[in-house]
């Protein structure tokens, strides 16, 4: 007979956890007490509870395992929700298990209670309170089981303090079987040859490539089949990476910051056939004029993706490896060399390039790193610094290009690369990150310097909260709203525009960075990226944070404003 | 596009929370339902569900797929083109009666098969298994002829495939 802590202890074990992202309480000390001491399972203490979940996210997304958290109850386990979300919307695996009050104060306003589960049923892919501790082990297994099965999402496992603290059997089963939970891995043959058929008969065919193919580690399939068949392929930013970026077949980026050839491509293509992806609104533009001329093929492996916003000619619900290999089984090249080459002359004559060519800039910076590191894994944030890095980032693969696309979350980046790095020690990882963003999760420099992670965190500094002071400045006649972050109280109320008298930006990163035992960094010139990066290379042992300070009124640029359809993106550059 | 009445029925694992679980889901993705009745069934560890609403093609088929993508459900059952039999329980108790509302009321009862099943000297309760519509249809009758003097209160439908005979 053993204690239920101990069964936990046990599960991560069986099932291979080498990083355990934790952060102890009152409802949890039982199983931190187990783990005192456990050989084979690396216990790491971010220091907020979102940005833990962040980084087991960003240790799942960028090794393929299931990232595994640990808190107590009551606002450790509400300091989840937003990483349980981000985690949702991408299909990332995770189990996060939650201390919670014990049996018999549920209900009763116990210090410390919330209804977790009541609150995560929405943003997880499965969320269970423990009631016996019978079922303790059955239910611990399944959770690893479903969060990384079929479409891959977050699993909450809510464990009683009573039931961490039960006797009962030292088991820990095999298998599963889940009456309500059968994911599907086959392929329906039938489904495939009607899909090559009409892509037979297209003129202008086209891959849309989401993140469902990166996740099913499809990427040298897709490489193959897109070759094989002769077809050009484009990405959604979580798709990015799917073909090599530098591939001649490769369009770019769709949606509303994509590139001019990949969404004139799918606004004048025959047949797009599309890959996991669920047509998020970003991606699609106005819908009744996305890929109007087009048939759609749609292959992915949560059947509720498929017809959702964009109904579907042929559906195929199978899983992304599978459903390509079967496809490079019957399908055969086609003859559209005219169509492939007018994509080309799109692509040629419509580069993605900033507007402002002088100075120290979002896209030097990232190109800096393209041709200075080998296959690094980015991280980023949510604003424009993540725009610009789907926009210039150039990948090799999958497992390289971590960033919140679903949802959007800002503080994701810089925590995503401290799971990163904890999974791929021997990989050099890098945030990009905005000013913004690198502030809701700054304490994790703490983290970073006690795990002696030598991480680049590169922090684009345009002293707004950018992405929405873009949409100020185009869409909302220059009205700053809240977009500033220099801002003081004794400012103009008015001020449209940053000027010499501005105050001085708080708060000063490198300082910050030092005080946490880090290094910082910061460059105002084109010239001193290198060596900022020299400068980065050389701490073995501890993070750097260069600072970039760039031109506060930069742009996204293409961009198709809300509503309108792809084909009319503004270029503006 | 248009809308139609349908029903679906749910097996689900009768645990603590299925019940937020299910109506949660629908909720979050407003989808938005007639009724939902729920109750064990002969496997007590299995509950089921029936779900009625009105609803057109594309989003109907958004909810079987969201529903089939729930651990806690079991099975999804679509009663769309299936013959089945529905039926709704429905109390309707009027108040302030007269002798000559009470006879009304008898009398309404004969005509629809309606039970009477309580009364004192100025109450009259009436219980009607019907379907939803027909409900309705009895709701609306008494809410003309007994006006601000009725209370009802309905179960939600309850469906099942038939054995042998068309749509009940
Ligand atoms: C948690 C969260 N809050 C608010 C937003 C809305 N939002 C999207 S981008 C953005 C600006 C981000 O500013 P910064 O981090 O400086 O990045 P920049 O756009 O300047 O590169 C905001 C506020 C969000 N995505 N996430
Ligand atoms: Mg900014």
């Amino acid at each position: 007979m053993v204690k239920g802590t101990e069964i936990i202890v046990k599960a991560l074990k069986e099932e291979k956890v080498e990083t355990l992202f934790a952060y102890p309480g009152g409802q949890a000390v039982d199983i931190f007490d187990a783990l005192y001491g456990v050989e084979g399972i690396d216990v790491v203490l971010p220091r907020h509870e979102q940005a833990l979940i962040h980084a087991a996210d960003g240790y799942a997304r960028s090794t393929g395992k299931v990232g595994v958290c640990l808190v107590t109850s009551g606002p450790g386990a509400t300091n989840l929700v937003t990483g349980l979300a981000t985690a949702n919307y991408d299909s990332v695996p995770l189990v996060c298990i939650t201390g919670q009050v014990p049996l018999g104060l549920m209900g009763n306003d116990a210090f410390q209670e919330v209804d977790i589960v009541g609150i995560t049923n929405s943003v997880s892919k499965y969320a269970v309170t423990v009631r016996t501790r019978e079922e303790l082990p059955r239910i611990l297994k399944e959770a690893f089981y479903i969060a990384r099965s079929g479409r891959p999402g977050p699993v909450v496992v809510d464990v009683p303090k009573d039931i961490q603290q039960a006797m009962g059997e030292d088991y820990y089963p095999e298998g599963v079987s889940i009456r309500g939970y059968k994911p599907n891995e086959s392929v329906h043959v039938g489904q495939v040859k009607k899909a090559v058929s009409l892509l037979k008969k297209s003129k202008r065919p086209l891959f849309l490539v989401g993140g469902g193919v990166n996740i099913a580690g499809a990427n040298d399939a897709m490489r193959r089949l897109a070759e094989f068949v002769g077809v050009p392929v484009i990405t959604t930013i979580m798709g990015k990476g799917a073909i090599p970026s530098g591939h001649d077949l490769y369009l770019g980026n769709i949606g509303i910051h994509g590139s001019y050839a990949a969404n004139h491509a799918v606004s004048e293509c025959d047949v797009l056939f599309s890959i996991g992806t669920r047509f998020n609104d970003r991606i699609t533009g106005k819908i009744s004029e996305f890929a109007k001329d087009a048939k759609i093929i749609h292959i992915d492996v949560d059947p509720a993706s498929i017809s959702k916003n964009i109904v579907v000619d042929i559906p195929i619900v199978a899983d992304a490896k599978l459903a390509i290999e079967k496809l490079l089984e019957y399908a055969s090249p086609l003859k559209v060399e005219k169509w492939v080459e007018q994509t080309k002359a799109w692509k040629e004559q419509f580069p993605i390039h900033m507007k402002q060519k002088e100075g120290l800039t979002p896209e030097k910076i990232i190109r800096y790193i393209n041709e200075n590191f080998s296959r690094p894994i980015i991280t980023t944030d949510v604003g424009q610094n993540q725009l610009w890095a789907t926009q210039y980032l150039e990948l090799e693969g999958n497992r390289q290009f971590l960033t919140s696309g679903g949802l959007g979350t800002m503080g994701y980046g810089f925590p995503a690369a401290i799971g990163a790095k904890l999974g791929n020690p021997d990989r050099q990882v890098i945030a990009i990150s905005g000013d913004g963003g690198m502030q809701m999760n700054i304490q994790e420099l703490a983290t970073a310097v006690a795990l002696e992670l030598p991480l680049i965190l590169v922090v684009l500094n345009n002293g707004y909260l950018g992405n929405v002071r873009q949409w100020q400045e185009l869409f909302y006649g220059k009205r700053y709203s809240s977009t500033c972050l220099k801002y003081r109280r004794s400012c103009d109320r008015n001020c449209g525009s940053p000027d010499k008298c501005c105050p001085p930006y708080n708060p000063d990163f490198v300082k910050l960075a030092e005080s946490y035992d880090a290094y910082g960094m910061r460059i105002t010139k084109e010239e001193e990226i290198g060596e900022a990066f020299a400068y980065a290379l050389s701490h073995k042992h501890a993070p750097t944070m260069i600072e970039c300070v760039i031109a506060p009124d930069l742009n996204v640029f293409p961009m198709v404003p809300t509503g309108k359809p792809l084909s009319e993106c503004i270029m503006d550059c | 596009m248009e809308v139609k009445k349908r029903y679906i029925s749910l097996y689900v694992e009768n645990q603590i929370g299925v019940l937020a679980k299910i109506s949660g889901l629908l909720a979050g993705k407003s989808y938005n339902l007639d009724t939902l009745t729920v109750g064990a069934t002969e496997d007590p560890t299995v509950s089921r569900i029936t779900i009625g609403l009105t609803i057109d093609d594309i989003t109907y088929e958004q909810v079987i797929k969201q529903l089939n993508r729930s651990v806690v459900v079991i099975k999804v059952m679509d009663f769309s083109d299936v013959p089945i039999h529905k039926k709704e329980l429905l109390f309707i108790k009027v108040s302030s009666c007269s002798e000559k509302d009470k006879a009304e009321i008898f009398r309404i009862a004969q005509a629809f098969s309606l039970e009477i099943i309580d009364y004192d000297k100025s109450h009259v309760m009436v219980q009607c298994v019907k379907t939803e519509g027909g409900n309705n249809d009895m709701i609306a009758l008494f809410n003309d002829t007994f006006i601000n003097r009725i209370e009802v209160v309905r179960g939600g439908s309850v469906a099942i495939e038939a054995i042998s005979t068309r749509d009940q």
